[in-house]
């Protein structure tokens, strides 16, 4: 017995040893070789794996940023600036601090604001209904709230909200990675700057129907009545396919057109409330008011408004309101947590 | 033994409950709209506007390339306006609409029922008049049937194959139309042999139409080298390419088409369509749609002027009933549920399905239980559930080598699958996704 347990381990031992060493030179002979500072960078990243920066998985865009002479074209959007500039230290480099972006939905075609027409029954899937229909309202650009986008968000940063019917991007969460973008089948996500202070002004609508079908399929559409457009003084505004575009990076953040839309189609994210004017009945038409006595009053609410921001805010451009603002009518929306 | 396709396939319930209801030609509409979308292809140019007085059969948008159809108007009256209006597609689409004023037709429109069995056209003309007439595949594909008639150089067509099997459930469109213009698709059929250069024609028919094909053998008797065989009755036995494998067994090769085997198939309708453009001068302008469900309480076929709204084809067999769950555009199988029924009858509309609500509804998706029922019934081959789940994890590049583009998105695994899974829905995801890839891949 004795002798058959060392002639076994000799044996195996003999033939592992013979392996090892084998196995040794192989390895030696096919090394890759790896530039080093791939695991440098490599460390720096978050490790997400989420293919935000255009590649696939954290070591390819490690990778990537090896083999460049300049980093300005890569960005982890996951990592934001804090990552970019740990890995352009490790590589020797500068990089320019980028804004933060965040994703906002360009639709608020909640069940409040939207008239359900019909019942969708088949697999419950964004882009699914997408090709079978334009959706269970009669606004086909908007919203078919079968949360696809919640699904592909690998930062647990959206959720559907069930009494909208919408889905909601959690601010503090959005790493900006463009996947909801990328999964929803209306296009309805944009990644834009996250703003000065978190501020920004949107118009959350996609509809290019003409103003007439839109606004009856739903009543915070864009009517594409050009309002915003003659009221902006910065030339953010382009108005094409009977819709308004707010270019965030010409937008200033001053509200005028958030003023004037007399659907509620921009949105205003993050500012501090305005002074609520008493409450219109529910179905009134929101008409400038063109008493002059009415006037008088807007322009020193403005003013107003403005000397208390600037007491609380100094220094900031979008707080100085120049606008010879004729309607009083506000909106302002808080539906990113 | 009847002839039929080898491999899967499945037998829903027949359900004809219009079978044998003679075609009954509706009053005439108030108004109507035309959709100037209404084929496989490139969308056609408007060429009316608003008050524009029209005549019945004038040409009102014009092909917007080869791989398009022109669309004619159906009714005499004044443009009320162009506009963006929701068609069964539910997205809002260009259509003319028409206040209708009386029913005058173009002149050189031959109304009159006389058989005209001579064809004087030659072979270029034919395909050239079937363009003009704006004539599209009316088994519900509205592939341009002139492009189908171009046989391009190098390939040659051996077969023509007349479709006139039907095997959706519910739907006796084609049916009546043989029994009460046998005749014309006769001469249709002849029309459409001279077009592609064959001399032998074979019309399918499903065996559960023994009417039908009594009727249409006695009259080809009469025609050089068009012949009639029964099928047995299996859906989906009017596929195209089980068809071709029944009636003369070749196979279509994966990506292929019915030329690459010396065939070329058109439906009994479209023969039907052809005889009235190549013999009367008649564009496409009008269709027999069956309206049926177990609930209607006058199952019909109607002759359609297309712009109807389907609202008045319901209120013609009695109205919506109470408790109905669907609208059906098309078969059961692979129609499609109207999402409002003020849409209009288009050329490809061949049913309009009423059904109640239990029958209607589907179930929740539940776990795949790997019983490989869809796989079985498959009558392409391929293996659905495997489909369906590679398409949820995004794996395109196994659903294209799967074989995903070879589906002919028939239903009959959605139909079959105990755990009620839209296998379909998926299916039809993977292959939009993939098709994407393979033109950027191809632009590249």
């Amino acid at each position: 017995m004795n002798d058959v347990i060392l002639y076994t381990i000799i044996t195996l031992g003999g033939i592992g040893a013979v392996s090892a060493v084998i196995l040794y030179f192989v390895a030696q002979k096919f090394k890759v070789f790896e530039d080093p500072r791939i695991d440098e960078v490599e460390e720096a990243l978050p490790s997400a794996n989420c293919g935000g920066c255009g590649y696939p998985g954290c070591r390819n865009f490690a990778e990537a940023c090896v083999k460049t002479d300049d980093l300005s074209s890569l960005f982890c959007p996951v990592g934001g600036n804090e990552t970019m500039s740990a890995v352009a230290s490790a590589l020797g480099q500068t990089v320019e601090a980028k804004e933060p972006q965040v994703a906002v939905l360009l639709c608020n075609g909640s069940s409040a604001n939207r008239k359900r027409t019909s019942e969708f029954d088949s697999a419950a899937n964004c882009t699914i209904a997408a090709a079978t229909y334009g959706g269970d309202t009669d606004c086909t650009h908007g919203c078919l709230g079968l949360g696809e986008c919640v699904d592909a968000c690998g930062f647990d940063a959206m959720y559907m909200d069930p009494e909208t019917g919408l889905p909601v991007v959690i601010e503090d969460m959005c790493t900006a990675c463009g996947a909801c973008v990328a999964a929803c089948p209306k296009d309805l996500f944009q990644l834009r700057d996250k703003g000065k202070k978190s501020k920004r002004i949107y118009v959350a609508c996609m509809n290019t129907d003409k103003g007439a079908p839109a606004k009856k399929a739903c009543d915070v559409a864009c009517i594409g009545c050009s309002k915003c457009f003659k009221e902006c003084k910065f030339d953010a505004i382009t108005m094409a396919n009977n819709k308004a575009y707010i270019d965030y990076e010409a937008c200033k953040l001053c509200r005028a057109c958030v003023a004037v839309c007399p659907t509620g189609a921009i949105h205003e994210i993050n500012f501090p409330a305005r002074r609520v004017k008493p409450a219109k009945e529910a179905g009134e038409a929101k008409v400038a008011p063109k008493k002059p006595a009415t006037e008088v009053e807007a322009k020193v609410d403005i003013v107003e408004k403005a000397k208390e921001a600037t007491k609380a805010t100094p220094n900031t451009e979008e707080n100085t309101s120049k606008n010879e603002n004729k309607n009083n009518e506000d909106k302002s929306s808080n539906e990113e947590k | 033994m009847l002839k039929t396709f080898p491999v899967g396939g499945v037998h829903p319930p027949e359900n004809k409950f219009s079978v044998g209801k003679p075609i009954e030609t509706l009053p005439l509409p108030k108004t109507v709209t035309i959709p100037a979308g209404q084929h496989i292809g490139a969308p056609t140019q408007v060429l009316v506007k608003r008050g524009d007085e029209v005549k019945v059969g004038q040409l009102i948008a014009k092909a917007g390339g080869f791989v398009s159809a022109n669309i004619h108007s159906s009714v005499s009256g004044k443009v009320k306006k162009i506009d963006e209006v929701f068609d069964s597609s539910g997205y809002r689409k260009m259509s003319v609409i028409i206040d209708v004023e009386g029913d005058e037709w173009l002149e050189d429109i031959d109304k009159s029922d006389e058989l005209k069995k001579e064809i004087s056209l030659s072979k270029e003309e034919i395909v050239k008049k079937v363009s003009e007439m704006g004539i599209v595949g009316l088994g519900g594909a509205t592939f341009p049937t002139h492009v189908k008639l171009s046989i391009p150089d190098g390939k040659k067509a051996e077969h023509l194959i007349i479709n006139a099997v039907e095997c959706e459930p519910y739907l006796t469109a084609d049916h009546q139309l043989m029994m009460e213009k046998g005749e014309e698709i006769m001469v249709g059929i002849s029309v459409l042999m001279k077009a592609t250069d064959v001399s032998k024609a074979i019309i399918g028919i499903e065996n559960n139409k023994p009417d039908a094909i009594e009727h249409l053998t006695k009259i080809a008797a009469n025609y050089k080298g068009i012949t009639v065989e029964a099928l047995k009755v299996q859906y989906p036995q009017g596929g195209e390419k089980q068809l071709i494998k029944a009636l003369i067994n070749r196979e279509v090769p994966s990506g292929g088409l019915p030329l690459d085997v010396g065939c070329v198939v058109q439906n009994v309708g479209t023969a039907f369509a052809v005889y009235e453009a190549i013999q009367k001068n008649k564009p496409l302008f009008e269709r027999v749609v069956s309206v049926t469900g177990k609930n209607v309480s006058k199952p019909s076929n109607f002759m359609v002027r297309v712009g109807t709204s389907t609202d008045i084809l319901i209120e013609a067999v009695g109205g919506l009933p109470s408790d109905s769950g669907k609208v059906v555009s098309g078969g059961p199988m692979m129609g499609k549920a109207l999402s409002r029924t003020d849409v209009p009858i288009t050329k490809g509309s061949s049913g309009v399905l009423i059904f109640k609500e239990e029958e209607a509804k589907r179930e929740k998706m539940n776990p795949c239980i790997r019983c490989a029922k869809c796989v079985t019934v498959c009558p392409m081959g391929l293996e659905p559930y495997l489909l369906m789940t590679v398409t949820q994890s995004s794996d395109y590049e196994r659903v294209e080598n799967e074989r995903a583009l070879d589906c002919i998105e028939c239903g009959s695994c959605s139909y079959t699958c105990p755990s009620t899974r839209p296998l379909l829905d998926y299916i039809r995801l993977g292959k939009g996704a993939v098709t994407k890839i393979i033109r950027q891949r191809n632009q590249k």
